[in-house]
């Protein structure tokens, strides 16, 4: 089983949905929400996601296909 | 003597030891570095610090390593210069600029690699890796020659090969992945987690990015030991902007200076300033952009630590301001026609984010005012190019003395 940790930054239209109900689901891994910062426009959530990395990797395509953008948990590594 | 006293979550304060990880296991919030600042006041003061050598490790009670040896390329104890010509063209009369062109491999990060290749060494890693598209990369690839490690530098498969030239010939093994920004943060971020590589703004951040303190002390010191009124210091994950912060506060605490009323200023390039955008907007909700700027170096759309670097504004009362790329072109020609100073693009944002300041009236003509020039000009010249306009002569006097007449010259 592999795990990952990322966050998940929400679009307003898409506070309502339940996204990681559904990634948890429809693709076969666990969700495990440790921190979070959600209002009524905008949201983020820090959560670890444990299964197959197939399964990861799809859930992840599938999420952000939702128009929700993920980064890893310590923001970009990628410097100038 | 290693004055480390544990590593610290942000978010929940659980405390870790020293070891090479950056994210707290329980909330995932971001780990700092604590010292036992007790013991640091007794060993050293301002006599033993000038005792020391000239380079970051002058204040090597304050960065968290060991007794052991340090990884030394001299990084560090850079000029600060005061530069009455900006200053007079700004309408300030005691500008200060703190020139890291001149560091070994041309940047700041030489000062954060300086502390993290000596964290690795310590911590028995083997490699040194980054991903980067220019400057942190030099740093990494030099200091891990230096050091004898192996070194791994992660690019986006299209970058300029120019870029990483500076790299290269330290003789890293460069790997281009062929995908976009967040796909190499997204690669490098799983890399990190499953090879034994010390990954120097990933399991080795918290140490890392303590380099950057020095970026104050330096300039206390060389400022005959006091803060600045302003100090006004270009943007990219926020790191620098925090650390620099926690670098006067510190000393500050250890007597080493009086009473710290520096207001902290950041500046940002418009194609990329999410933190800016939240300071703008009153909220410390900084929201994640797609990076478009020629400042490449600023170029993190997620900046890890943009809602501490806010977090310092409110605590200095200080300010955020962002500038158009033509903007950044002129700062950098500004501060290249004036101090002689070629610095690259983040040091053209800083230079217009201070016209800003000063035109809003947030700096006074005669406060005491540092800006920080990270990154030297020759790494960066392709935005400058067309400032190469010669006047074309046929290899005549006369032919000579016509063009500088049809220029307007007596």
């Amino acid at each position: 089983m592999a795990k990952q940790r990322v966050k998940f930054t929400f679009p307003a239209d898409r506070i309502q949905d339940p996204i990681i109900y559904l990634l948890g689901k429809d693709f076969n891994v666990v969700t495990n929400i440790r921190r979070a910062d959600v209002t009524d426009n905008r949201g983020w959530v820090l959560l670890e996601i444990e299964g197959t990395q197939e399964d990861i990797d799809k859930g992840l395509a599938w999420v952000t296909a939702r128009g929700v953008r993920i980064d890893p948990v310590g923001g970009d590594v990628l410097a100038g | 003597m290693a004055f480390v006293s544990s590593l610290c979550c942000r978010e929940c304060s659980r405390e870790y030891a020293k070891t090479p990880i950056n994210i707290c296991e329980w909330c995932f919030g971001p780990l700092e570095v604590s010292y036992d600042y007790e013991a640091i006041g007794k060993a050293i003061s301002r006599e033993s610090i000038q005792r020391g050598p000239h380079t970051v490790w002058r204040y090597r009670e304050l960065l968290p390593v060991g007794d052991g040896p340090v990884v030394d390329l001299h990084a560090g104890f850079t000029p600060l210069v005061r530069a009455d010509n900006l200053g007079r063209l700004l309408g300030l009369n005691n500008l200060w600029l703190k020139n890291d062109c001149v560091n070994p491999s041309y940047s700041f990060k030489d000062r954060v690699v300086a502390v993290a290749s000596t964290v690795a060494k310590e911590f028995g890693f083997k490699t040194l890796a980054c991903a980067s598209t220019g400057n942190l990369a030099g740093a990494v690839a030099a200091h891990a020659a230096k050091a004898g490690m192996d070194s791994y530098v992660f690019i986006p498969a299209d970058l300029e090969k120019v870029k990483v030239v500076g790299a290269a010939i330290y003789g890293p093994t460069v790997v281009a992945v062929k995908g976009s920004y967040d796909d190499v943060n997204r690669l490098c971020s799983e890399i990190a987690d499953n090879y034994p590589w010390a990954f120097v703004n990933i399991n080795v951040r918290p140490f890392y990015s303590e380099g950057s303190k020095t970026l104050a002390y330096e300039v206390a010191e060389q400022l005959g030991w006091r803060a600045p009124d302003h100090a006004i210091v270009p943007v990219a994950s926020g790191s620098m902007f925090t650390k620099i912060w926690k670098g006067f506060k510190e000393f500050e605490k250890l007597g080493l200076i009086g009473e710290v009323n520096t207001h902290m200023h950041m500046a940002q390039a418009l194609g990329c300033s999410p933190v800016v955008t939240a300071y703008n907007e009153g909220t410390m909700d900084v929201r994640p952009v797609k990076p478009n700027t020629i400042a490449k170096s600023l170029a993190i759309g997620n900046p890890a630590d943009g809602f501490y670097a806010l977090s310092v504004i409110k605590a200095s009362q200080g300010s955020a301001t962002a500038v158009t790329d033509p903007e950044v072109i002129e700062g950098i020609t500004l501060l290249a026609q004036t101090e002689g100073i070629f610095g690259e693009t983040a040091a053209g944002v800083t230079i217009s984010g201070l016209r800003h300041l000063v035109k809003s009236g947030a700096i006074r003509p005669d406060d005491l005012t540092v800006a920080y020039i990270t990154g030297n000009g020759l790494k960066t010249q392709e935005v400058v190019e067309d400032s190469v306009q010669p006047l074309l002569v046929q290899p005549t006097f006369s032919s000579f003395q016509q063009a500088l007449k049809a220029r307007g010259d007596k």
